[in-house]
């Protein structure tokens, strides 16, 4: 159970996806205009990284992993399929979230509404493929280690995107000089943020 | 001042001339020795003089304590460093002649970007440096090389703030800035143990050898690896009577950054803040209480002898009241709502104990805690008015 909670602490601070690995910036950058659309990307990548990356790690455990085929027939225990580890992520990854669409669509309309198109753009986010790596490279020992994992990197990704937000509607009215207006001060932002996370780099839980 | 003030408005330079730097220099200092005159006629009234100057200059009139004592204490730390003795007016002047240097850098770079900055835009020159540029000497050690402290400054001034709009503008504090970024780019010119205290002798010879300079959070973190009541050696030194007892630390006779060493001083310019009303009582006060529960919890738990160092004696240690008294409540980058205010302060301190302790690489954790708090507050903040709004909203509803 602790060690549960030390990796849950662990990629939402010290591993941040945004502050320390720089994954899913594309929508980090582009949709954190408003808090409020930053609240619903930010609830959809973890939406989207909680069911995913259990999946995937099931994948990676019974399929792809060197010697993970010897369940079918012995004769497999040779077999090491991690080659085709990225595609098959993405194809998970992307049937996934139309499945998840699909479903949330017809059963909870109102999360639908809330969630909108941000749902649909989550599945060419990096930090979701991102995660996905992360669970195969580090190993995890069980699937629940995994899911603790996937969400604290959503909701640390969740609290980059909404306090960049937050930062960007309180720089609205500020006299920017015009050739950084908008992205340049973002990329400026998020640096400044960077060297505030980089506090929690290096701490061992 | 009549003859001033009639000198001054006979050099005023026009506004549109063909140096525009002229002008707003001219404007800077006007402003700077006079109070403005400017009254409304309706509406809003200006019921005092107090404009952004005063209240800066009201902060450098509560930073001058912690300035003098850290001038004393760096001369202190050298003559102990040296095994002499030593009056109190050759400490004195002794910290003078290192500490000057650093202040005249940090202002001469700082304000120099200002005023080509304020030509360049068109803009009044802007007092926020003012503060930033005595907060940041004060926070360095004090054998930082000149050059360092000159980019730092230049970094704080064109990224921290500059880019932002200027002064009012800026989402983290620029002191901390500078040295953050000197932090993380020159690490061993910014921690260790040869930085804290100057023991070059008179011949200019770097002869004490045997001495080591850490601060008292450098000892306390290298005893994180082991278990409760290994480091003895260390932990004497934090029992009374110890180089680093409760009331040494109190005073602030211990080596560290040039200004944040006494408690003492803090506290004397936390009292000018708060009876002038520019400092915050709610962070203040949000802020120890932030700091004392995670010394507490560090209590409770108590795995390595940095955790069993008590929670009142955490506070004195280090940066924390400086940081506390004089960078968290800055109003720019600190949070707004009152409410936030108290989020902000308590997060700030809760975190400042539990880096110091978690993260051996970064024994300074009061700088991290409150850069880290500032690029939250705005998030604090839009949650404080939008559950205003929201509670608002709710009492319209059950009366309709």
């Amino acid at each position: 159970m602790q060690e549960l909670v030390n990796i849950f602490v662990k990629s939402i601070f010290v591993d941040n996806m945004i502050f320390a690995y720089f994954l899913g910036m594309c929508s980090y950058l582009a949709v954190s205009k408003t808090v409020k659309t930053a609240v619903g990307l930010g609830a959809a990548v973890i939406f989207v990284l909680g069911i995913t990356v259990p999946i995937n790690y099931l994948l990676e455990v019974y399929v792809l992993k060197e010697g993970a085929l010897a369940w079918l027939d012995p004769s497999f225990a040779e077999l090491d399929l991690s080659f085709l580890s990225f595609i098959m992520f993405i194809a998970v990854i992307a049937s996934i979230v139309q499945l998840v669409e699909m479903i949330v669509e017809k059963f909870a309309p109102a999360l639908y509404g809330a969630l909108g198109i941000f749902l649909p753009l989550i599945a060419v986010n990096c930090s979701i493929l991102g995660g996905a790596l992360f669970m195969q490279d580090r190993q995890y020992p069980n699937i629940a280690e995994a899911t603790s994992f996937a969400i604290g990197s959503g909701v640390g990704w969740f609290l980059a995107i909404v306090a960049i937000a937050a930062i960007r509607e309180k720089i609205k009215y500020s006299n920017v000089p015009a050739p950084l207006r908008g992205l340049g001060i973002t990329f400026i932002i998020t640096g400044l943020m960077g060297i505030a996370f980089m506090s929690f780099m290096g701490i061992e839980l | 001042m009549k003859a001033l003030e009639k000198l001054m408005q006979s050099i005023k330079p026009k506004e549109d001339a063909k140096f525009p730097l002229a002008y707003w220099v001219w404007d800077g200092m006007y402003t700077f020795m006079f109070v403005p005159g400017h009254v409304t006629h309706k509406g809003t009234h200006v019921r005092d003089a107090i404009d952004l100057k005063r209240t800066m200059f009201t902060v450098i009139i509560a930073l001058i304590p912690a300035l003098l004592f850290g001038m004393w204490n760096v001369g202190n730390q050298h003559y102990i460093a040296l095994g002499q003795e030593a009056e109190l007016m050759d400490k004195f002047i002794f910290g003078l002649i290192k500490v000057l240097p650093l202040v005249v850098v940090s202002y001469g770079v700082g304000l120099g970007i200002e005023f080509i900055f304020a030509a360049i835009n068109r803009h009044p020159i802007q007092e926020g440096f003012l503060v930033s540029g005595m907060l940041i000497p004060l926070t360095m050690p004090v054998e930082v090389p000149l050059w360092m402290l000159a980019v730092a400054t230049a970094f704080a001034v064109v990224i921290g703030k500059e880019v932002f709009g200027g002064t009012g503008m800026n989402i983290l504090n620029p002191a901390l800035t500078a040295r953050a970024f000197l932090f993380f780019a020159y690490p061993t010119k910014m921690s260790g143990t040869t930085v804290w205290v100057d023991t070059t002798t008179d011949q200019g010879q770097q002869v004490v050898d045997s001495f080591t300079g850490a601060t008292a959070l450098g000892d306390l973190a290298t005893t994180t690896g082991s278990a409760v009541g290994v480091n003895t050696d260390v932990m004497g030194m934090f029992a009374d009577g110890g180089v680093y007892s409760m009331f040494n630390s109190f005073m602030g006779w211990i080596p560290g950054s040039v200004g944040e060493t006494s408690v003492v001083a803090c506290l004397i310019g936390a009292a000018i803040l708060l009876i002038t009303g520019i400092g915050s009582w709610r962070i203040m006060a949000s802020m120890t209480v932030g700091g004392l529960v995670m010394g507490y919890i560090f209590n409770a738990f108590a795995v390595n002898d940095f955790m069993t160092i008590s929670p009142v004696h955490q506070l004195l240690l280090g940066g924390f009241m400086f940081g506390m008294v004089f960078m968290a409540t800055d109003p720019v980058s600190a949070a707004q709502t009152n409410m936030g205010k108290i989020i902000y302060g308590f997060f700030a301190g809760f975190f400042a104990i539990m880096i110091r302790v978690f993260n051996p690489a970064y024994p300074e954790g009061v700088m991290m805690a409150i850069l880290f708090m500032n690029v939250m507050a705005p998030m604090i903040d839009h949650y404080v008015v939008q559950a205003n709004i929201n509670k608002r909203l709710k009492r319209v509803k059950v009366a309709a």
